[in-house]
């Protein structure tokens, strides 16, 4: 089993490997000469106001929960797309029959949300 | 082809969910609320009229390879539960008008829930009914709170959710271990596994719980009265019939053919499950003073009656089942017809038992309706309910249950006390500040005309539905032989 | 060596899970729990499922996650643990590492005593890829897996029922 899985253990080790390097180097040969407008926040700006954790509106939540279902439609459509050869034709009209349902909701959603929501009151609140 | 072969075997179901995606689109380009009642109402039609095909002519087999089950009981549940949601549906737009929370997103919903309860009713393996179970509970997590601007309802929703998502991994556990056991999620192949080890015996154990939270029996009852409570009334009827029928024929289902060879502990288990449901729901029904919640212990004692059919566990006791749950629908969505109409006539919240009091003569055949609905569930002889108690405990006499049978029988005697108070209140009792009832709209009163009569008519004539159920159950052989 | 990736895997999960549930900031408390999630992918990984893996990391440890940040971002507690959250990254390494010691720890008294499970790959093969997954969920589960779009399509209508305003109904 390790073995087959080897491939991947090496690309995790070198990446890694390589974010701790490139942090080290950058650290070890950049010129380092602070003073106190680079060390603000924002370089060139106002002073940040208030806390950096702000309460969000729940319209963002909803885009992150739609997120998730069309995120699951990705899990079945993917061994689909491994398959597909070997399945053959027939299974095209049965992904596409479930593409076309969440495809509806999707529509569906689009149409609500641009009803319910809109970014200006979303700034409110 | 064979695909098109079981589309066309499995068409209520495929009707209802097009029906679903119709309607959602509709809502989407903002239909009037009115067409797209009666867009859904179309299609629900549609579904009935091939339902009740099915119902009588289809023949048993399995369809999707072995996925779902057709004809028998899976048309039975398959009819119930779109015969439920049709009178659910004239129901709720006429009452969520009235509360003023008419939501067209309801519509869909609905739909999609039914759907999931047709793939649970029809499942043949544990996979379906999986995948029927989480869509009905999903829809109905949702339904149950459209009431958000009320504490109580957004106190149902979640109560409903959380449980509900925890009694669902609970399900996942035991067909893992099912699945472990038998190396099989298919019903009968499952049921051709005869060596009980630990993980069968686990898995069995966990299905049964996450079942028994379902239908809301003791000591898994707790969300049951909050949730019921705090839903709108006509939804509240929808999941206390549709969505308990779909899970019970889909248990009717897996009990018979998954698990032959653990009948005889399930016998016993259900049998002190049935009596402490029985005991605990008839007994808090009696002391409770919110009519909607009467009605939810109400239904958690009719859960009871069901267990005991099921304990009986042989094919008198499977049919009594199903005949109970036809009966049940239709009083019990009756009763609840009749509270969402008292309802909508003042606030979300008058459900107090004082406040009925001499409505009974303010519309007399509200009244009436009420009146009927209450005997049958209290089990008074020319009612569907009296026939359903009477199969359900003959069948367990049969079975040699003789104390779980007297038991049963003294929990529903004294059921009558609770539900007869509600009449004495109707009747007997001056009202105190004047109340002012709206005539009903003639298809509320007219549907729920039709279901008192059919309760009378099933109650006084059982012979033809009952035979076409034992018919189920005595021709496949796939019945427990204790 | 699948027997020490085993031990190795079951420490960081138990230990995610243990950080997640003490840890005082619920941010540190959900990132801990994506680690967490990494680490049971990795049993699937070892169960020979790595269809499941993909899925373990791209919906639970994706999309889920997202979920449960934004609702922490939306209850919005904060105050009182910016003590922790300031030596976060130092401590987050310190445990990892004192996790995967104590890994190689358990492996060599288990191994010593003698009490570790043999484990090979070799079994069950031919279940939890993505090959075998996709030749049964086509053809054997078509109807589950239909039933799936009327699911996820019914959650999002649900979720549009519940989150809308309102203001938005429809008398008549």
């Amino acid at each position: 089993m390790f073995e087959e899985f080897f491939p991947i253990f090496v690309l995790i080790g070198i990446s890694v490997f390589l974010a701790f390097v490139l942090m080290l180097i950058s650290w070890l040969l950049g010129p380092s000469r602070p003073n106190a407008p680079k060390l603000r926040p924002y370089e060139s700006g106002m002073d940040p106001i208030g806390d950096a954790k702000e309460r969000y509106s729940i319209s963002f939540y909803m885009v992150a929960m739609e997120f998730i279902v069309f995120d699951l439609e990705i899990v079945f459509i993917y061994p689909w797309a491994v398959r597909y050869q070997e399945l053959g034709f027939g299974t095209f009209w049965a992904v596409m029959v479930f593409l076309t349902i969440l495809t509806l909701g999707l529509f569906y959603t689009l149409k609500k949300e641009s009803k319910n929501f809109s970014i200006s009151k979303a700034k409110q609140v | 082809m064979e695909i098109l072969n079981d589309l066309l075997n499995y068409l209520p179901a495929a009707i209802v969910a097009v029906g679903g995606l119709v309607v959602m689109m509709m809502d989407g380009y903002k239909a009037k609320s009115r067409l797209i009642y009666q867009t859904t109402m179309f299609f629900l039609a549609g579904a009935l009229v091939i339902a009740t095909y099915d119902l009588l002519y289809q023949e048993v087999g399995t369809l999707f390879s072995d996925m779902a089950a057709s004809g028998s009981t899976a048309a039975f549940g398959t009819f119930i539960v779109v015969f439920g949601t049709f009178f659910t549906v004239i129901l709720t737009h006429d009452y969520l008008i009235g509360v003023k929370h008419n939501y067209p997103q309801v519509y869909p919903l609905l739909m999609f829930c039914t759907v999931g309860m047709i793939v649970l009713a029809t499942a043949n393996d544990l996979v379906t009914v999986f995948i029927g179970l989480e869509t009905m509970s999903i829809s109905l997590y949702a339904l149950a709170g459209i009431i958000r601007d009320k504490q109580l309802g957004v106190e149902s929703a979640l109560k409903y959710f959380i449980l509900g998502a925890f009694s669902t991994g609970f399900f996942l556990y035991g067909i893992a271990l099912l699945y472990g056991a038998t190396g099989s999620t298919n019903l009968s192949e499952i049921g051709a596994y005869t060596d009980g080890s630990m993980i069968y015996w686990g898995g069995v154990s966990m299905l049964l719980v996450a079942f028994f939270f379902k239908i809301s029996a003791v000591p898994f009852h707790m969300w049951t009265p909050d949730v019921y409570t705090g839903s709108p009334t006509t939804i509240t009827a929808y999941m206390s019939t549709a969505s308990k029928t779909a899970a019970i024929v889909a248990l009717v289902l897996i009990l018979e053919r998954a698990l032959p060879y653990a009948a005889d502990q399930i016998t016993s288990t259900m049998a002190i499950i049935a009596i402490m449901t029985m005991v605990l729901g008839n007994t808090v029904a009696m002391v409770q003073d919110n009519v909607k919640r009467m009605l939810a212990y109400s239904s958690i004692a009719h859960v009871g009656y069901l267990l005991v059919g099921l304990a009986a566990g042989t094919d008198l006791g499977f049919t009594a089942v199903l005949y109970y749950l036809l009966a049940y629908s239709l009083m019990n969505i009756g009763a609840f017809g009749v509270v969402a109409y008292y309802e909508k006539n003042h606030d979300v919240h008058f459900n107090n038992i004082e406040s009925y009091a001499g409505l009974g003569y303010k519309q007399p055949l509200m009244g009436i309706l009420l009146s009927v609905f209450l005997l049958s569930l209290a089990g008074i002889p020319p009612l569907a309910g009296f026939i359903g108690k009477y199969l359900v405990f003959a069948a367990a006499v049969e079975a040699g249950l003789i104390n779980l049978v007297i038991i049963g029988v003294l929990a529903s005697a004294a059921s009558a006390y609770f539900y007869l108070r509600v009449m004495v209140y109707l009747y007997f009792k001056e009202s105190k500040e004047p109340v002012k009832l709206m005539k009903p709209l003639r298809v509320y009163s007219f549907s729920l005309v039709v279901l008192a009569v059919l309760t009378l008519y099933f109650g006084i004539l059982p012979a033809g539905i009952t035979e076409l159920i034992a018919s189920y159950f005595s021709g496949n052989g796939l019945a427990i032989v204790p | 060596m699948e027997t020490f990736f085993f031990v190795f895997i079951s420490t960081l999960a138990i230990g995610t899970a243990l950080a997640m549930v003490i840890s005082k900031n619920t941010v540190n408390s959900a990132l801990f729990m994506v680690l967490h999630m990494l680490s049971v992918a990795g049993f699937y990984t070892l169960l020979n499922a790595q269809f499941l893996a993909v899925i373990q990391i791209l919906v639970y440890a994706g999309a889920i996650m997202v979920l449960f940040l934004f609702v922490i971002m939306l209850l919005n507690l904060d105050e009182d643990e910016k003590v922790v959250s300031k030596i976060d990254f130092k401590q987050l390494i310190s445990f990892t590492l004192a996790l995967v010691v104590l890994a190689q720890l358990l492996y060599i008294t288990g191994n010593y005593a003698g009490v570790l499970p043999e484990l090979t790959g070799e079994p069950i093969a031919a279940v939890g890829t993505v090959e075998a997954i996709g030749d049964e969920l086509f053809t054997t589960f078509l109807l589950p897996f239909e039933v799936t779009a009327i699911l996820l399509t019914a959650a999002v209508v649900g979720a549009m029922l519940l989150a809308q305003k309102t203001s938005n109904v429809i008398d008549e």
